[in-house]
């Protein structure tokens, strides 16, 4: 057991887990941030996605204690203050969702990926999107989404 | 076209009977009872309405209320329902709240999710719901203004009466309305004055799904709430033995208990249940048959030479239409077992107490969850109460209640609040997949090239009839045998997104490809042809298919994709009816640098009335998708009674690059809404697979694609044209 510091949303939560615990059940089971979903637990389906330092990361896969306390992870409830991130109104808009189980992965994934290319490609969107698995099949309109986040 | 189709309160029956799940509740939900209205006065009585007995609520404030009785996992019921009685009542859309309805057997019925089945249903009963309730608010308004009801119109939830300039929302009559006596008969809106019906109407639930709020069994946590993990047998064993000094050794667990043939560990939270499971150890013994997929490729070849099968249907002579026969055309298609893997796992949460049970979860069956949970308590099912969370996915899964009586039986037995949560490992190889089934098709051709015999003989392991001996081409030919034989099996199946249609349909639309080509005739020519004999002679008696709808989808999906008027397109064509609802596809190869590029696939749907064009459009997207991934990728197999695969990095879902530019069109027949869940995913494999043999001449009788030996060196790409 270990207390360790983490800065997740821009607020420093204090918890007591064991180290090796993945990031996401620190979330989901002692954070009540229950929006970062487990679905297959090994960095295959992306459905927990959330930002390390901007970057998009496996939290399934990532062991608590491997973060450092300057670390900041930002979550699906973190992305904005009220929902109004370009990604979001991009989903909004399209329609995307069917289950909706893995759409916040899909955001999360898309978010970071536009901050580092504001305008890409459609191959270069499916290419990023590639890492996430949406069971109902509604990649025609993730990738409508994230093109349409590029243009607000 | 042919008549509409109506619902009425004797054939609801009929029509749930029929559905995968086969589970219905025997009360007329609305076709005997009007709905009652319930006043709310304020937002915090809003915010509670889901513990009212009402179905449709509208406050003083004009706020509508409506309740959503059907489990939502991707299929947008709770947008669609509610759009409905929306459109009857006339109301202003943006008042609209929707509200997931608890299991509730006196006021629902066929409160579940599967077969495509919601809608057809309840379509007549959502519509009277509505029109009821405009009914009596018009009714209050003209006793009120001492004018008479036909002088008054509605829009928007607002009353108006021309002559004396008066007007009202339905908030201000809400109260006088709900006390006057609901009529016996009502009448619908002209479906030309539809306003809510047949507009893209978005999710009601995209805010909260796009920002992470607590929606799906999964995030439902209570304080003090025990968390369980559950090791269950591979199938055809039973437990010999457990050591579980690890596990109870890991921080967090507090007690290993074994029970049923399982071995259920209970703690404080996911991550130590995790742990604590990989550091089991159970022994298994045989208790009957231990299978492997190898043993089932000997079963298939039994079942198919030697079995005795069950006749399904027979017309004609088939014996002399095949020994005179100018051609004949012989087959053998098999697909594998498959997971359902939604992408939320099974999970559920039950709290048993002295003399009930709450149960909280994801189920496309909550009737069956209280059930079970009666049965297995000994307690009155009224004394059980199920709240439906979303479900994130289900394609039939979730029909299954086993998950259900685990959460329930481990309750009972630590006397906690808990929440079972299973693995995706857990979830793989915890059983209930779609059946694997092997087919031998044969057809006879006279010196024409027309099919004159048809004979399909289906093998399934636990799949029941594997066959749909009514489908076409039955009743399009003269001499048709159809037969199936099913091995029973200790590994579990289940309805799984289209049932047996998922795998027939492929079979069956790739071997009239084959038979087309032997023919020399162009494959939707073939069809038709096959088609307007129907019509004209149905074979057997009375068509299991409305041949005049299926021409309909044919000849559309034909000419949208342009059928055969590009010689550098290869394409292949497929079509089937399956759960009221008619779907032609055609898949669109391309060579590009000598190899075969999937670019597009073009689908025609005839579904009668197009409820939400969005919802639809996903409906159709989503199975083209999902066919298409589970013929190309997607294989179970078994070694000593477990799956191989585990997990998504060796259980190979499709992703986004392996998708082509899907174009849906509608052909407007005139009938009543039918279900969209299904029907879109059965004719895709069929269509790939054709359009595979046009580019490269290699039939694909196997799925899925991607192992087959006659796939490896064609090195097929996916890319959107």
């Amino acid at each position: 057991m270990a207390t360790l510091n983490l800065k997740i949303n821009g607020r420093t939560h204090s918890v007591d887990v064991e180290e090796d615990t993945p990031l996401l059940w620190v979330l989901r089971d002692h954070l009540g941030l229950v929006g970062t979903k487990y679905s297959c637990g090994i960095a295959q389906c992306g459905a927990c996605t959330v930002h390390l330092n901007g970057e998009a990361i496996f939290s399934c896969s990532m062991p608590v204690s491997s973060l450092a306390s300057s670390d900041e992870v930002t979550t699906i409830e973190g992305l904005s203050e009220d929902g109004d991130h370009p990604v979001q109104k991009a989903w909004e808009e399209i329609d995307v969702a069917q289950c909706g189980y893995c759409q916040a992965g899909q955001i999360m994934n898309a978010a970071a990926f536009l901050d580092k290319n504001p305008s890409p490609s459609m191959e270069e969107i499916e290419n990023a999107m590639n890492r996430n698995i949406c069971r109902c099949g509604t990649y025609h309109k993730i990738r409508e989404a994230v093109a349409k986040a590029a243009k607000i | 076209m042919g008549t509409l189709t109506k619902t009425n309160r004797r054939d609801f029956l009929k029509i749930a009977g029929t559905t995968a799940g086969g589970l219905f509740i025997g009360f007329n939900w609305l076709a005997c009872d009007s709905p009652k209205m319930e006043v709310l006065t304020n937002e915090e009585i809003l915010a509670q309405a889901k513990n009212f007995n009402a179905y449709l609520s509208i406050s003083p404030s004009g706020d509508v209320v409506i309740y959503s009785p059907n489990p939502e996992l991707g299929q947008n019921i709770k947008t669609s329902f509610p759009m409905v009685v929306a459109e009857e009542l006339d109301a202003d859309w943006k008042r609209v709240r929707v509200i997931q309805a608890n299991l509730d057997t006196e006021k629902f019925d066929r409160q579940l999710t599967g077969g495509s089945g919601a809608m057809p249903h309840s379509w007549e009963r959502l519509r009277k719901a509505g029109a009821t309730a405009r009914y009596l608010l018009v009714a209050a308004a003209a006793k009120e203004w001492g004018v008479p009801a036909a002088e008054i119109t509605t829009d928007a939830g607002m009353i108006y009466h021309k002559g004396s300039g008066k007007e009202a929302s339905y908030g201000d009559m809400a109260t006088a309305a709900s006390m006057l006596e609901a009529p016996e008969e009502v009448t619908f809106k002209d479906k030309k004055d539809f306003k809510i019906i047949g507009t893209p109407v978005k999710n009601v639930e995209n805010a909260a799904i796009f920002t992470g709020k607590p929606l799906f069994g999964l995030d439902f946590y209570r304080e003090g709430m025990m968390h369980a993990m559950i090791q269950r047998p591979p199938f055809g064993m039973k437990i010999k033995s457990v050591d579980d000094s690890a596990t109870r050794a890991v921080a967090g667990i507090s007690d290993v208990l074994t029970f049923d043939n399982s071995v259920a560990i209970i703690g404080n939270s996911t991550w130590p249940l995790m742990k604590a499971k990989k550091l089991l150890k159970v022994e298994y013994e045989a208790d009957g048959l231990v299978e492997s997929t190898s043993d089932h490729d000997r079963l298939f070849r039994e079942m198919l030479d030697n079995g005795k099968a069950e006749e399904r249907r027979r017309d004609g002579n088939v014996e002399m239409a095949f020994k005179n026969a100018a051609q004949v055309v012989a087959a053998e298609y098999q697909c594998p077992f498959l997971s359902h893997s939604p992408m939320e796992p099974m999970n559920f949460f039950a709290h048993v107490k002295e003399n009930s049970a709450e149960l909280i979860g994801p189920t496309q069956t909550p009737d069956r969850a209280a059930s079970a949970a009666a049965e297995i308590l000994g307690i009155p099912k009224e004394n059980i109460t199920v709240e439906i969370t979303r479900l994130g996915g289900g394609f039939g899964r979730r029909l299954r209640a086993d998950y259900v009586e685990e959460a329930v039986k481990v309750s009972k037995m630590i006397n906690a609040p808990v929440k079972v949560t299973w693995s995706r490992e857990d979830d793989i190889t915890g059983g209930a997949y779609r059946p694997a089934v092997r087919y031998r098709f044969e057809a006879a051709l006279d010196a024409e090239g027309n099919m004159v015999g048809y004979k399909l003989k289906g093998a399934g392991i636990n799949a029941g009839n594997s066959t749909r001996q009514d489908n076409f081409p039955s009743g399009a030919v003269d001499n048709v045998l159809i037969e199936s034989i099913d091995h029973k099996s200790p590994i579990t199946t289940n309805p799984w997104r289209a049932p047996i249609t998922n795998f027939l349909a492929y079979a069956e639309q790739s071997f009239l490809d084959e038979v087309a080509i032997a023919a020399k005739k162009d494959p939707v020519e073939f069809r038709l042809n096959l088609l307007e004999k129907a019509k004209a002679n149905p074979v057997g008696g009375e068509l299991g298919y409305d041949a005049d709808r299926m021409i309909g989808v044919i000849k559309t999906a034909a000419e949208k994709s342009n059928w055969g008027k590009d010689p550098n397109v290869s394409q292949g064509f497929s079509v089937y009816f399956s759960h009221r609802t008619y779907v032609a596809q055609v898949a669109d190869i391309v060579m590009e640098n000598g190899s075969p590029v999937l670019k597009k696939i073009t689908a025609a749907t005839d579904c009668g009335m197009v409820i939400n064009p969005t919802g639809a459009n996903h409906q159709v997207r989503g199975g083209i998708v999902d066919g298409m991934g589970h013929a190309m990728y997607g294989n179970l197999t078994f070694e000593a009674g477990l799956p191989i695969q585990k997990n998504f990095d060796k259980y190979r879902l499709i992703r986004m690059k392996e998708v082509p530019q899907v174009d849906v069109h509608y052909v407007d027949s005139g009938f009543d809404p039918t279900g969209l869940g299904e029907p879109a995913l059965p004719p895709t494999g069929g269509a790939v697979a054709n359009a595979i043999y046009k580019a490269t001449e290699r039939r694909l009788r196997s799925q899925p694609f991607i192992e087959q030996k006659e796939f490896q060196d064609i090195k097929l790409e996916i890319r959107r044209a």
